[in-house]
């Protein structure tokens, strides 16, 4: 037989579409969907993972807090003497 | 008694009049009256940082006195705290622990939690680390 009566005049089968084969394309519009679905649902159980809360109670910082007892004790004494001295200011 | 040389009788009566210009300025070193009135009225209470704050609503000539005041305490802490090796705010936050305990019934001061309370006839709610 002719190659020539093998296949006609048509082009070689190259991609799925043209082997009739729509339903199992790489990118088919069913997979496609599934894809995206599964997608969506791993972001949700990841956020569903990691939740955040808005606190109830205002936020108060701490300034005052790496300020040890044993300063306060020492400075103390000093510090009611100046707040004598100044007495018009305290 | 023999009479003191002229000299002496000099020095002593300069010695007088420096002592009464000492007495004079101790007696001039009081609150200011407006100060005072803010205080006892509630408007201003002591902060457990060592420095004033506006109670209620701030006014205007209220923020004026009490930023004049904490500046002027900002300025007296930073001098001693240098003496005494000690930073600003631990000096400040000592001044204040003691400042809350003068504080006269009726006053206004900060009680730990950051709340305002009024001072009646127990002692003031403080910081645990005041002495």
């Amino acid at each position: 037989m002719m190659r020539s009566q093998l296949t006609g005049s048509f082009r070689l089968a190259t991609s799925l579409l043209m082997q009739g084969n729509t339903q199992m394309g790489p990118w088919s519009g069913r997979r496609a969907v599934r894809a995206g679905m599964i997608l969506v649902a791993a972001t949700m159980a990841c956020t569903g993972c990691i939740s955040v809360n808005a606190p109830d109670k205002p936020i108060v910082i701490e300034l005052n807090i790496n300020i040890k007892q044993e300063v306060v004790y020492r400075l103390s004494g000093d510090a009611a003497q100046t707040i004598d001295k100044h007495s018009d200011i305290f | 008694m023999p009479r003191l040389p002229r000299l002496n009788r000099k020095w002593i009566a300069t010695g007088a009049a420096i002592m009464a210009l000492g007495l004079a300025t101790a007696a001039w070193a009081q609150r200011d009256p407006a100060y005072s009135a803010a205080r006892s009225g509630g408007q201003i209470g002591e902060k457990s940082d060592g420095y004033l704050g506006i109670v209620g609503a701030a006014t205007a000539e209220l923020r004026r006195m009490v930023d004049d005041l904490n500046i002027k305490r900002r300025a007296v802490y930073s001098e001693r705290a240098q003496a005494a090796g000690a930073t600003v705010e631990e000096y400040a936050f000592t001044s204040g622990c003691r400042l809350i305990a003068q504080t006269q019934p009726g006053e206004k001061y900060q009680a730990p939690d950051g709340s305002w309370q009024t001072r009646g006839a127990a002692a003031p709610l403080r910081d645990s680390r005041c002495p």
